[in-house]
């Protein structure tokens, strides 16, 4: 009869003993598997490469450089891995739950290096920092010698330093909201039974923060997987060196698409096996009661903390920004045009909407996740978050050659019924680039999303419900304001990475959507870095309204 | 906000449709360099050019996804080794025209007409003003060679252009002479490959190497901006093959819906009205005889390149990429 | 006589794992029972089915006579007009708590939603407490709240899930007696679920005591104790232990402890080996007793002290009394049986 969409509990086919393979689907599987199945229609495109196996240029492969791929690609996981959960996890605690000078300014400081691209900041990097870069030589000039030892940026250790800078904001702002929600009685009780705020954050405040911790990782290492841009400018190979190289240099998108879809097996097998060794434990938080106080770090340690973080923050943000800066004032009377307002309007819009979208996807999803919590689910879940660990480019080539497909269909039925060929429909719209997005960003909207939701004990809906309150009502007045948080974190981290965005933008863009990632790669594939210097700053500029409007609301709402 | 966006959004999608149809061209040739040329061919003749840029790969692949519905008349991208792929993935149609073939030298474009190159880049030796003596270069073989041990800085073997490069080696020499070529080149590098030309360059002045190669609108672009770098460019293989060249340069869609009209431009881009300024724009060298060099490229001087047909670097493109994988070229 | 509740024979659960099983109960109005059982015995699923967010597999429940669920018809919780306090309270922290308790009453006006949510306030004891936010209070006044907030829809049944739990011992026995107090008030009917006796008969008028997704017994405290339909009951209910025994007529049992006698006949034969509950209160120790054991712990418990004694065949009796005699751990002392009321279940081997 009135069936409920919204209540956990209110299925027939559910079951609390999870695990069980259900008798039958019901429509958190349909939603779900749709979403999944936009995912994997690119996806299966990648898969397909298989039908025309590549044995030539796998040969060739395994016997040259495949082993060094590989090696150099786990050398470069776990260490951004081990990177990202450090610093993104003492960052998030010490901005959440101690208190130091200037400790507000640096909550939502240490969210800004996430505006600026991994590519810049590695180009940025050596630029600075090798042999032929201002350091190096004011050191040479300074010793009076050309042999003085300094770290070579060009190396594994620089690569993975690098983008560790560039992807710890995630981590940093999962694990910092899931922090600041941690309720101060779970804490409190934590103190009474004996433990010391040293304990309290490996045995309480670090385990229940655990998913969120897992998401923000998961993200970080699914870039890097998909990096190309950052590899590439240290010319470090990783097993996406190996795709690009079989298509671009083999012509060989075949080959690509192999190599490309055991990476994505890899991650997918990844990726269950994390989720289902935390499907075990539930972490509804057992009452959310107020922020709980503060561990003052006063004099010298305080200071201490301020001073590492502003040097994080210099090394992070400010330097590759003041390095932007100056390369922009050197072209900004010669690039700056007419056209950049509208580059700028596009790069908003795009991210505006593609961000909505994909959180409002994300949230189904996550609700799925919640309220089917079987095998099912489970898979179409990750399948449907895949699209992050993809290298893009291939990923872009995935969703036009699907979108082609549904416009030659189209086109061929209309021939074969005698009617005018509509030609393209699908390819090359605004919807196209927009669905592209979500594909891509899936993963970046449902990490913070599920995270929170899996905090909010069912409890509260179902008294609502119990009030009187229908489903809908319920979802509004109740999930929509707890899940603010995550639905922000999802927000802005979709808008700011859709509007960094290159491959699909450039092959999926209508004519003339050119936006401002397409205007940093014209130059900087050409390498005219001082020319991209321009856009790359207006980027970070947009890149900061997001972050901005969700500090002052997150500020307005605090009072 | 909200509402600013929606308006926005309604002025954006209802954006002014042509009324004649537009020439639409896929390209791998930056919006910077292809631009004012395109304007400049509107503003003359009244026909509309639309464009898309990206890589010539992603590019590629989307106009053969999209089969006879693709809104592509003209591909057009940097490196013979691409125009070869298209022809050879049958996205190019043949086009006859005798105005390009009496602009275009014949080793300059597609021996069966489908693509036509636009601008010659040369990939030459650089070297350092301070540390190199007269009489010390000569050819790209020789860079093998013991002496330059420490010596020698290159850019990653990814770079399509280095590959071209080996690929035209294989071509006059044969794979195994080429991979002990190769090899050498390895032994004697300074520096792990850089990721650019430019930084390459920058290596060399630093006093990091002393010679490395590069194209030569790159050192064009370094000398503007830091006119006192000692830096010199040298052309290598003067009494026998010639410097290597490639070209940026398109072809006409098999399934371009404005086929005329996008002949008509390829061939005004090959005439010497557009072919200064196609060049020039990036200190390229045109490929029309008739036209002269950018004063600033002339500058650099006057030198034999080679004349074996830009396809070859195409077809021995793969050829040459595993043997520098064999050989150890990052 | 008209019922607010009724359940028939419902089961809830999956194939082969019912939690609640053959499950009878109706409820009058302006009556408040009890459902007492250990934890995993079905209680709150059964109180879960009730509100509608639990579905019966089969059985019906019908409220005012009317079906709100059977295995084909479910009438989805706020349909239902059946409020529930929930063990964590559930108030919604991003609500005040005027708010909290408003957000029952949607279609009020905001003066009848102030007016309403004021008398609430006042009703549980929070005049004032209006502006402030769920995470300011402490557990006691989250309690209340979460009360006020089920009462202001005006719904005819309330359902309490183990609401005391989470507070401390002392504060939940006055806050169970003003809740009582509070929905007496009300005249509001009730099922109120606890594993704790002493709520359970605080709260209700009668006890349902629930085990393996069944009611066992159902009555009034007294009876529970004193007339326990089953061993289960009888162990469950107060404390105690079993002296076994053999019938020597209807009301006369041998045991080891002497001939008992009671006021009420048994039909078993005479021979028949049967278990004795024995009470604390009908223990009582006695220097001059011939029946001699050992004092093996004991619990002071102010008024008086619960001694367990220890026989010389390893079984065990409780015996509670007054606080003044005072018998140290591991003295011998005698004891007397004082009983004037026999239970007795067949023996089971």
């Amino acid at each position: 009869m009135q069936e409920s969409i919204l209540d956990p509990r209110s299925e027939p086919d559910n079951n609390r003993l999870a695990g069980f393979l259900p008798r039958k689907l019901n429509k958190w599987h349909y939603t779900s598997g749709a979403l999944a199945l936009l995912v994997a229609v690119p996806l299966l495109v990648v898969f397909s490469g298989w039908l025309k196996p590549e044995t030539e240029i796998w040969s060739h492969l395994a016997d040259t450089i495949l082993d060094q791929l590989v090696i150099n690609t786990i050398k470069l996981v776990v260490g951004v891995g081990i990177g990202v959960v450090i610093l993104g996890v003492s960052l998030a605690w010490l901005t959440a739950r101690c208190e130091f000078p200037g400790r507000k300014w640096f909550d939502w400081l240490l969210m800004l290096p996430m505006a600026m691209p991994a590519y810049v900041l590695a180009f940025v990097a050596i630029g600075l920092l090798d042999f032929s870069g201002p350091v190096q030589t004011a050191l040479r000039t300074w010793f009076g010698t050309s042999n003085i030892w300094f770290p070579e940026i060009r190396s594994t250790g620089g690569l993975i330093t690098v983008m560790v800078i560039a992807f710890y904001p995630y981590v940093y702002m999962m694990a910092r909201t899931a922090f600041i929600t941690q309720g101060r009685s779970t804490l409190e009780a934590a103190r009474m039974l004996g433990a010391s705020s040293y304990g309290i954050f490996w045995r309480i405040a670090l385990p229940m923060a655990r998913p969120a911790i897992a998401a923000g990782t998961t993200l970080a290492l699914m870039e890097t997987l998909a990096d190309f841009g950052t590899v590439a400018t240290f010319n470090y190979d990783t097993f996406t060196t190996a795709i690009y190289k079989a298509w671009f240099g083999f012509f060989s998108l075949q080959a690509a698409s192999q190599l490309a879809s055991i990476l994505l097996l890899l991650v997918f097998v990844s990726l269950m096996l994390e989720k289902s060794s935390r499907r075990k434990s539930k972490y509804h938080d057992s009452m959310r009661s107020g922020e709980p106080p503060r561990l003052h770090l006063s004099g010298w340690r305080g200071w201490t903390v301020s001073g590492l973080l502003a040097l994080l923050f210099l090394i992070a943000f400010l330097a590759p920004f003041i390095q932007l800066c100056l390369w922009s004032f050197q072209v900004v009377t010669t690039d700056f045009d007419e056209r950049y307002l509208g580059l700028l309007a596009h790069t908003l819009l795009l991210g505006a909407l593609a961000a909505m979208v994909t959180v409002i996807a994300g949230m189904v999803l996550s609700f799925a996740r919640r309220f089917q919590p079987d095998r099912t689910t489970l898979v179409t879940t990750s399948l449907a978050t895949l699209g992050y660990a993809l290298p893009g480019s291939v990923l872009a080539v995935g969703i036009m050659v699907a979108a082609s497909g549904f416009d030659n269909g189209i086109n061929n039925l209309f021939e074969s019924i005698g009617l005018n060929m509509p030609g393209q429909i699908f390819g090359g719209s605004l919807l196209a680039l927009v669905l592209a997005y979500v594909i891509r960003f899936m993963a970046v909207a449902f990490g913070p999303i599920e995270t929170v939701l899996s905090r909010i004990r069912p409890s509260l809906p179902e008294a609502a419900r119990s009030l009187g309150a229908t489903s809908s009502q319920t979802l509004k007045a109740i999930y929509l304001p707890l899940l603010r948080p995550g639905l922000m974190t999802g927000l802005l981290l979709v808008m700011v990475d859709t509007m960094k965005e290159m491959p699909a933008t450039l092959l999926m863009r209508p004519f003339g959507w050119d936006t401002l990632a397409v205007r940093i790669y014209e130059m900087t594939s050409e390498g005219e870095w001082e020319r991209a210097a321009l856009p790359a700053i207006t980027l970070v500029f947009a890149g900061l309204i997001p972050v901005v409007l969700l500090i002052r609301r997150s500020q307005k709402r605090r009072k | 906000m909200k509402k600013y966006l929606l308006s926005l959004f309604a002025l954006v999608i209802t954006f002014p449709v042509y009324a004649t149809d537009p020439i639409t061209v896929y390209s791998a040739r930056k919006e910077h360099l292809i631009k004012p040329l395109f304007d400049a061919y509107t503003e003359k003749t009244g026909v509309k050019i639309q464009y898309i840029t990206d890589k010539a790969g992603p590019l590629l692949a989307r106009i053969k996804a999209e089969g006879r519905n693709t809104p592509a008349d003209l591909f057009m991208t940097v490196d013979a080794g691409n125009l070869w792929q298209a022809a050879e993935e049958g996205v190019l149609a043949v086009t006859d025209s005798k105005l390009l073939e009496t602009n275009i030298p014949v080793h300059l474009r597609d021996p069966e007409n489908r693509w036509f190159g636009l601008s010659v880049r040369a990939r030459t030796i650089v070297y350092s003003t301070e540390r190199i003596k007269d009489g010390e270069l000569t050819t790209y073989e020789d860079l093998a060679d013991a002496k330059w041990k420490g010596r020698l800085c290159l850019r990653t073997s990814k770079k399509v252009y280095n590959q071209s490069l080996v690929a035209m080696l294989i071509a006059r020499h044969g794979e195994e002479r080429t991979e002990q070529l190769v090899k050498g080149w390895v032994a004697n590098l300074a520096t792990a490959p850089f990721s650019n030309d430019t930084k390459t360059m920058e290596a060399i002045a630093a006093g990091q190497c002393d010679v490395g190669i590069v194209n030569t609108y790159y050192f064009g672009r370094l000398k503007k901006k830091k006119p006192e770098i000692k830096l010199a460019l040298f052309w290598p293989n003067q009494d026998s093959t010639g410097v290597h060249v490639n070209i940026s340069g398109a072809g006409v869609t098999k399934h371009a819906k404005n086929r005329n009209a996008a002949t008509k431009l390829l061939e005004w881009l090959s005439s010497p009205e557009a072919q200064e300024k196609f060049a020039g724009l990036n200190m390229e060298y045109p490929v029309n005889p008739a036209v002269e060099a950018d004063d600033v490229v002339k500058a650099w001087g006057e030198f034999k390149s080679d004349d074996l047909n830009v396809s070859s670097a195409g077809a021995m493109q793969a050829t040459a990429i595993k043997l520098m994988d064999r050989a150890g070229y990052r | 006589m008209e019922h607010l509740l009724e359940i028939e024979k419902i089961h809830c659960g999956f194939e082969g794992h019912d939690v609640v099983n053959d499950f009878d109960l109706s409820l009058a109005p302006g009556t408040m029972i009890s459902l007492l059982g250990p934890s995993g015995c079905g209680k709150t699923t059964m109180l879960r089915a009730i509100a509608g967010f639990e579905p019966v597999t089969s059985g019906k429940i019908l409220l005012d006579g009317r079906i709100v669920s059977s295995p084909k018809i479910r009438v989805s919780p706020e349909r239902r007009r059946v409020g529930m306090v929930f063990q964590d309270y559930a108030l919604f922290p991003h609500l005040n708590i005027a708010a909290n308790i408003a957000f029952g009453l949607p279609r009020e006006s905001t003066a009848e939603k102030k007016r309403i949510t004021d008398r609430m306030l006042e009703l549980v004891g929070m005049e004032g407490f209006g502006h402030r936010y769920p995470d300011e209070l402490s557990g006691g006044q989250q309690q209340r709240v979460a009360v006020a907030r089920a009462l202001a829809p005006e719904p005819r049944l309330l359902l309490l899930d183990e609401p005391f739990s989470n507070l401390d011992t002392e504060l939940r026995e006055r806050l169970a007696i003003d809740v009582r107090d509070m929905l007496k008030e009300q005249n509001m009917a009730a099922i109120f679920v606890t594993h704790d006796q002493h709520e359970a008969f605080v709260m209700g008028d009668s006890t349902g005591v629930i085990h393996n997704g069944r009611i066992l017994q159902f009555d009034t405290a007294f009876n529970l104790y004193h007339e326990p339909a089953n061993r289960f009951v009888a162990d469950f209910i107060g404390h105690g232990r079993f002296l076994q025994g053999e019938m020597l007529g209807p009301d006369k049992v041998q045991t080891r402890l002497g001939i008992l006698h009671g006021n009420r006949a048994y039909p078993w034969d005479k021979g028949t080996k049967v278990d004795i509950l024995l009470r604390p209160d009908d223990v009582l120790i006695d220097e001059d007793s011939p029946i001699r054991c050992f004092i093996q712990e004991k619990a002071f418990r102010g008024a008086d002290t619960m001694y367990t004694v220890g026989m010389n065949d390893d079984s065990e009796l409780l015996s509670l009394m007054p606080s003044r005699f005072d018998y140290k751990v591991g003295e011998e002392v005698g004891i007397e049986i004082d009983i004037d009321h026999l239970v007795l279940f067949r023996h089971q081997s």
